[in-house]
């Protein structure tokens, strides 16, 4: 009699702890094909919000050096757009591009300039002075000044940005799933929303550390190639 | 919303949605979540103040450990802070305000960190000398020295981790959470726009809010010479986007 009751009672245990591993290999192969689809959203998103920053940043930071009363505004509005939520910016934006990527797209490229600005203006605005002075007097045109001394000087503050940028938005990418446009934050609701499901919220949230560290490093070897002269100091 | 109707609309609809008191005072109106969201927020700095102060003035005071603090501060950066909220609701304490207060109670702890290491590394090593000539235990150098010279950048940290976590905080909406950031998730479910809007406005006015009152207190609070801080901010040169400890990634 107590056999069987034990029994019993081992059979509705058994089934009540259905297992919910933290990782699960067979989950990472058996859904390659959307994990890969998610991941490669993540990174178009990624690439674009830091791209297009960059684009918007470099002309507003050069614009800020050059007047002080320009200088002021952008960073105040680059301080107050930093303050407001991720979560916010987006249902800022969804209702006019509705439920797609533009409307993350949007969010992100915004969050970046703001990180980007500042860096590009700190690079500017420490180039030394005398050293533009010097290539003046050498018959630089501004052009050529800009290219030639400005943009190497403040490179390594310029790739700093762009590190610091590429990381956190990789970080943001995942609120994008308020508009179903979350890249690999897609698996973390995924699998929260499938009964708590381990596997799949470890593999995305895991896939976004990764993708990250991954960028910071690519970033920091395109800047030692790019640094030729920095180099040869540190060695 | 320069596109013209559709997002004036939108507007027009967050302000009615804002204007009718029936939203704000009725059982999980904005009254209810706004307090709900305040309560965890102060929880969780509270929490990492807790851990991460006697830390850092402990690294800070024996120099030790900056590398750990850099790195915590620059991977913290790398990992979404849905994740985390998500993971601590899968382990054993289980999804509610529990869950939401440790995990942003941890994101919390980096910039504090780091942030109090700095302010103890920066205090001028002839003063902490003259100190313990003067006879000063370590305990003394450390609580009467050196954290009255930290104190300006302690409070940066605390400011900075504290208008993070309100911020994140709406991020525990997405994974069935508490707090303001309900009215958005709530509005995209419902494809009400107008609360979507009403609900981004309180979250942005709410986030910008607590820095203004943090800055003020933190203005109140430091001794010295008082400047302005909206003053000083225009007049500053750019500081480059802090991983917390001023060093970049």
């Amino acid at each position: 009699m107590r056999s069987m009751l034990n029994a019993v009672d081992g059979a509705v245990l058994a089934a009540d702890a259905a297992p919910n591993p933290w990782f699960d290999l067979s989950y990472v192969t058996d859904n390659r094909e959307s994990i890969l689809r998610l991941l490669g959203e993540h990174v178009r998103l990624t690439v674009g919000a830091v791209v297009l920053g960059a684009l918007i940043a470099l002309p507003l930071a050069v614009l800020a050096r050059r007047s002080r009363w320009l200088a002021g505004p952008v960073l105040v509005s680059s301080t107050l757009i930093y303050t407001i939520p991720s979560l916010a910016m987006f249902a800022f934006v969804a209702p006019v591009t509705g439920l797609t990527t533009t409307t993350v797209l949007i969010g992100l490229v915004l969050y970046s300039l703001v990180i980007l600005v500042r860096n590009f203006l700190a690079g500017l605005q420490a180039v030394p002075a005398e050293v533009r002075e010097a290539a003046r007097g050498m018959g630089y045109g501004p052009t050529r000044l800009f290219w030639q001394v400005d943009l190497p000087l403040s490179l390594p503050a310029f790739m700093a940005g762009i590190r610091v940028a590429t990381v956190s938005t990789v970080a943001l990418v995942t609120v994008g799933v308020i508009v179903g446009h979350g890249g690999l934050g897609q698996l973390i609701t995924g699998g929260f929303a499938a009964n708590f499901y381990r596997a799949q919220i470890v593999t995305g949230a895991l896939g976004c550390v990764l993708l990250a560290l991954f960028a910071d490093l690519l970033l920091s070897g395109i800047e030692r190639l790019l640094t030729p002269w920095a180099r040869g100091v540190r060695a | 919303m320069g596109t013209g109707g559709a997002g004036v609309n939108r507007l027009g609809d967050a302000l009615r949605y804002l204007n009718d008191p029936f939203n704000w005072t009725r059982r999980d109106g904005i009254l209810d979540l706004l307090v709900e969201h305040l309560r965890i927020s102060a929880l969780a700095v509270l929490a990492a103040m807790v851990v991460a102060v006697p830390v850092g003035m402990l690294l800070g005071h024996t120099g030790r450990g900056g590398g750990f603090t850099v790195a915590l501060s620059n991977v913290s950066r790398a990992v979404p802070t849905l994740a985390l909220l998500t993971v601590f609701a899968v382990t054993p304490i289980g999804f509610g305000p529990t869950a939401t207060t440790i995990a942003l109670a941890v994101f919390a702890v980096p910039p504090m960190l780091t942030n109090t290491y700095v302010g103890f590394r920066g205090v001028d090593r002839d003063v902490v000398e003259a100190s313990r000539a003067m006879g000063f235990s370590e305990r003394q150098v450390a609580t009467r020295v050196e954290l009255p010279l930290a104190m300006p950048l302690l409070m940066t940290g605390v400011r900075t981790a504290a208008v993070q976590v309100v911020a994140t905080a709406t991020l525990a909406a997405l994974v069935a959470g508490g707090g303001l950031g309900r009215i958005i998730t709530l509005g995209f479910r419902q494809q009400d726009y107008g609360a979507v809007v009403a609900g981004a406005i309180l979250v942005a006015a709410l986030a910008v809010l607590t820095e203004v009152a943090l800055v003020a207190v933190s203005w109140a609070l430091t001794p010295g010479q008082k400047r302005l801080p909206f003053l000083t901010a225009r007049r500053a040169s750019p500081v480059p986007e802090p991983t917390a400890a001023g060093v970049p990634l």
